[in-house]
Parts: C-alpha cells; structure tokens; sequence
C-alpha cells in the first residue's frame, strides 16, 4: 500500500490517520491515510459505497470515526463537539452533494444568511457582498432574488457553491460537484472550480465520480478502495498504476474514454 | 484614519489642506472589518474629479468582500469621472480586484422587489378562489376513482386501507378515550351544582347523555382525528410530492388517487363511526363516575334512567355525522398534501392550513347538521 508518511507533513490542511469507521458489522474504513496540501485540488475517487462521502462527513465533524485521527489546519476534529468545532468551521465552506440550499429562503438570503449569523455587516453591505459571491459562481444578478426551487439542477449547484464561499474559506469541500448536471453544466462547474483556486487561493478537497472533472481540475487524486487509499498521484501517475482497484477505475470503458480524449488534450499541446 | 480592528486606511492630498487623491491601505481588509472600513471611507472628503491612486502596499489580507468594498469605492469615483491607479498590491490581491472588475457587478445589489399593496390584496384572493375550486376538482376526482373502485372491489388497495384503520383507529383509541372520558366527567361536574340546586340529581344522566351521544362526542373524535391523522396526511403526501415520489407513481402507472387518497379516505370513514361510538361510551363512563361521586346517583340508576333518557334517534344522529367529518378530514389532508411546492416550508405551511381548514369544516358542518335536525325534528 502506498501510505504516505506517519508524520503529518508540515503545509497539510488536512490530514487523515489510521481512520477507521464500521457501520454495524460493514468495515468502511480499514486504516484510511491522506493529506491535502496547502493551494491544491484535491480528489477522492472510489466506487459506490467505499465510504468516499463518510470520510468527508468526517474531515468536517459530522460523523465520527471510530478510531484514528483527523487533523485540519493541525487541529484534531475527531471527538469534536459543535460548540468547539465552530472557529474551525468558519474557516471551511461545504457544498452539499444536493446543494442543501435553505428552500424557504431566496438565493441571496441563503448566502447573506451565513454572513448575518457570522459577521457584524449591515444589511446593505451583506446584500452586496451575498451579490458578489453570486457573481463569482457565474449566476446571472436576478438569480439571488429567486428561491431554490425555481432554480435548474446547475445553477442550484452555483447557488450553494456561492453560500459554502459566503465566509471566504481557505478550504472548500465539494461532495459531487457535477453529479446530476449535464455535461455543459459540468464543465461549467469545472472551470468554476479551476478560476476559484487561482482567483481565491483555495484548498479544494472534492469527493467525485466525474471522470472529465478528475482529469481537468484535480492535482492529485487519491483512490478509496477496500477501506484503504489504494493509490495516490496525479491522474496520469494513476493511469499507469499497477495496483488492480485502480485500473478498474480508470481502465472501465468510461476511465479508458477520459482517458483518451486527456491523451488527445496533451497530443494537441505538443504539437502546437 | 484608524482604529483598533486591525485594518487602517489613511489618505493624502496633493498638498496640505486639499481634498484627498490617495488613499493607503492597510491591514486586515476582510469581511470581518468592512463595516467599520465602509464608515470611515465615508468620512473622507474626495475632490471633485481628478484623478485618484490606491496604494495596497499595507495590505495584509484582503478577501472578496474586502475587494468588494475596494473595488466600488474605485468605480465609484470612476463614475464621477478621474482615472483611478492601483499602486503596490500584491500579485494575488491585484488578481482578485481584477476577478471583480471583470464580472461588472452592479454597485448597487438589487432589493427583492415588493409587489404593491393591491396586487398583494389580489393575488391572496385569487389564491384563495383557485384554492377552492382546486378543492371541488381534487373531491370529484376522488368521487370518480371511488366509483372506479367499487365497480372492481378486487382491485381497491385493502393492504393499505387496513393499515391506516390501524394507525388512525386502533392507534387513537387511548387518546380519544382518555379525552372523551374527561369530557363526560367535566360535563357532569358542570351540571352537578344547578342541578342539585333543584334537586334534579338523576337528570344528570340526560346531560351527559345528551350532549355527547348527540354533539360532543362525534365533534371530539372529529377534532382529534383531523390533528392526528389529517396532519400526517397532508405531511406525507407533501413530502412525496417533494421528493417527486408522487410523479414516479403517475410515471409508473399507479394513480396517486388509488394509491394514497382511497384507502385514507376509506379507513377514516370505517373507522370514525367505530370511533364515535367508542368515545359515546367512554363520554357516558365519565359522567356516571362523576354523578356517583358528586350527586350520589349510583351505577345502577345511573343505568336504568339512561334507557329513558336517551331515544335510539340520539345515538344515530351522533353517529351520522361521524362519516361526513371523516370525508371532510381525509379530503381535506389529502387536498392540501398536493397543494405542497417543493419546499421544505410549504410543507408546515399546508399542514397548517389542513388541520385549521378541516376543524373548521367540521364545525360548519355540525351547525348544519344540527339545522337540518331542527327541520327533521330528529
């Protein structure tokens, strides 16, 4: 297995150990180590069921682990309460996977919401800051004055990716930002996260399936198979991986896809 | 300028005395010290155009809202004519003034509009007016999948119209019993002094009798399942229709109507006679117990008078209302579950409305019924 070392490396904003988690007698984690560093975009891929989405749950407090620790910006989340985990949280934005955006609230009391409760703005200023952040994920102005419901399936996405900005974190947790969204959304969502890196200097950490989106935004990307990382590297360090999960993963019929219109990608850059 | 919150800004003029041409930030410019940053901008007095220099070299940290408040204090002097040069920013804070340059945000954020007083008036009455007539439609279409189900019994749900004789009937008996046993016991009690007073002791049993075989005891079970079964209704259906379980079965091919308001109405309709005639006795109980302890009428002449003092047109006019209040509670959650728009707030709301809308019914429709009586001298 390809574990990284025991010692928390020094720039790492979070930093997984030993995690293990079972649900009854189902093992999902058996020893999960990981860390994310400073300014990257960070994936974590794995099959349906391999606990992709629980470790998430866990690096942002709401679910505990059974053992092991759990360190972002070098402080131990696990055995966390609200009260205590809440600096930490002001620090962190979350886009759930279906957008958790608050129904009864339009688009821009959703993210003013976050900054009334955080902040000591005055009204006017969190009407303009929540248009900001709105602007920022490329929702048109009259989108704010619109409620979830009467959003499409991407640009609820947008919305709650403008809400989990409201605080300006410096890590970002996306759960599956693309899934559910046609392919131009997505790729939309792709960019999104790409300008969002370099304008913000964000850490990003997403769980995904989206292959396009793998090879497109993320740095690294660690595989979650069999409750362990199975591999960790760039997307093409991992298109050359040995190890058999991994190869399942990008070498199904989607993977080999991806993986060619990827080679196409590079080819046209050499020969420019 | 500047305070202890750890942002700064200072400003210069071209000589001493003259308005402002540049300002100097400093410090911490972030969502956490724009409000106080917005009041002393405020304060400084600018030239009439001309132009203006910004100079970030002071900035320590600087985030959206920070470049936010940056970026419209510069296009608004842009605005009033006069270049505007940024000086000494750092490379990544320049690059997040740009990212907001380059969007074109509007200066000023837009504020929900308010329709005015009269469209208000109007739309709540529309609302209103379509509510019922949705209301009529919703009770023909469930008038013609009933019939469509009785012309094939075999193929009406019983599965599920048992279910919901058990929860909404077998469930509710300890609470309807206890309640329409206080209620006997209270009616009894109320009437003990005045009747004393005329030495009347055993006409309490035609109190008691009266009052909850002929009204309280179908209104009561009426009240209590419309809060305990019409909410859960309007509850579920409203939730399915969020989570669009209720297009999945029209995709399917099962009728909503079939499949979630039949058998409810079904159900309620077996079960709220059963349920009347449940709380009449335990109603009966509870006055006898209070008649022997406050006016010592005894149990059995508490029995014999009530041969007397009730005649079978009491018992059955109770109990004929007792179908149409559980017609009126079951349409009405039913109704107002489909009447549920995607959100997790219309949801309480139409729950709301279901339980206010059906008591309300309810009690109409006893004033009615009780008119009717008058008429049938019943």
């Amino acid at each position: 297995m390809p574990s990284a070392p025991s010692h928390p490396s020094a720039d790492a904003v979070v930093d997984v150990r030993g995690v293990h988690t079972r649900f009854g007698d189902a093992v999902v984690h058996d020893g999960v180590d990981l860390s994310v560093h400073a300014g990257e975009v960070f994936a974590l891929v794995g099959g349906s069921g391999s606990g992709k989405s629980t470790l998430l749950r866990e690096i942002i407090a709401l679910q505990q682990p059974e053992a092991g620790s759990i360190r972002v910006f070098g402080q131990e989340v696990v055995g966390l309460g609200d009260e205590q985990a809440l600096p930490l949280r002001r620090r962190w934005g979350v886009m759930f996977e279906r957008g958790a955006l608050f129904s009864a609230l339009t688009v821009a009391e959703n993210v003013g919401m976050v900054l009334a409760e955080h902040t000591d703005l005055p009204p006017h200023l969190i009407r303009e800051v929540a248009a900001v952040k709105i602007a920022l994920t490329g929702l048109p102005a009259d989108a704010g004055t619109k409620v979830p419901s009467e959003l499409s399936g991407g640009m609820r996405k947008r919305a709650a990716l403008a809400r989990a900005l409201a605080l300006d974190p410096e890590l970002l947790f996306l759960d599956e930002p693309t899934a559910g969204l046609d392919p131009l959304s997505a790729s939309g969502i792709d960019e999104l996260v790409r300008s969002l890196r370099e304008g913000l200097g964000l850490t990003i950490m997403m769980v995904t399936h989206d292959l396009d989106l793998l090879w497109r935004a993320a740095d690294r990307v660690a595989v979650l198979g069999q409750g362990r990382i199975v591999g960790v590297g760039t997307m093409t360090e991992l298109s050359h991986s040995d190890d058999a999960v991994v190869r399942q993963y990008f070498h199904g019929p989607r993977g080999r896809a991806a993986l060619e219109q990827a080679g196409k990608l590079e080819q046209t850059w050499k020969t420019r | 300028m500047s305070l202890d919150f750890g942002a700064a800004l200072t400003v210069a003029g071209s000589a001493p005395g003259a308005a402002a041409s540049e300002l100097r930030c400093h410090g911490n410019w972030s969502v956490h010290t724009i409000a106080a940053l917005e009041r002393l901008l405020a304060q400084v007095r600018w030239p009439e155009g001309g132009d203006m220099v910004v100079d970030g070299s002071g900035i320590t940290v600087l985030d959206t809202s920070g470049a936010w408040l940056l970026h419209r204090t510069m296009a608004q002097r842009a605005a009033r004519g006069g270049a505007v040069r940024l000086q000494g920013f750092r490379a990544e804070f320049a690059a997040l003034l740009q990212l907001l340059a380059a969007r074109g945000l509007p200066l000023e954020a837009p504020l929900p509009p308010v329709p005015p007083w009269l469209e208000r008036v109007g739309r709540r009455a529309w609302a209103g007016l379509a509510g019922f007539w949705g209301y009529l439609a919703f009770v023909g279409e469930s008038a013609l999948a009933l019939l469509a189900a009785l012309r094939h019994p075999r193929r009406l749900r019983w599965r599920p119209i048992l279910r919901n004789v058990q929860i909404a009937g077998v469930d509710a008996l300890p609470i309807t019993g206890l309640l329409s046993f206080l209620m006997g016991i209270v009616i009894a009690y109320q009437g003990a002094d005045q009747l004393q007073r005329f030495g009347a002791n055993i006409f309490v049993v035609d109190l008691v009798a009266l009052a909850m075989l002929r009204e309280l005891s179908p209104l009561l079970t009426a009240i209590i399942i419309a809060g305990r079964s019409g909410s859960a209704y309007t509850a579920q259906i409203g939730t399915m229709k969020v989570t669009e379980e209720i297009d999945a079965l029209r995709t399917i091919g099962v009728g909503a109507q079939d499949l979630l308001v039949l058998p409810k109405v079904i159900a309620l309709v077996i079960v709220m006679p059963l349920l009347t005639v449940y709380t009449d006795v335990m109603g009966v109980l509870g006055g006898m117990l209070m008649a022997k302890l406050k006016l010592g009428v005894g149990f059995a002449a508490f029995i014999d008078r009530l041969d007397e003092a009730i005649q079978l047109s009491s018992y059955w006019t109770g109990l004929a209302k007792a179908p149409v209040f559980a017609l009126i509670v079951a349409l009405v959650g039913c109704y107002r579950g489909f009447q549920v728009s995607g959100s997790a707030d219309s949801v309480g709301a139409q729950t709301t409305v279901s339980v206010v809308q059906s008591i309300f019914l309810v009690i109409v429709t006893d004033s009615l019924f009780s008119i009717v009586f008058l008429w049938l001298d019943l």
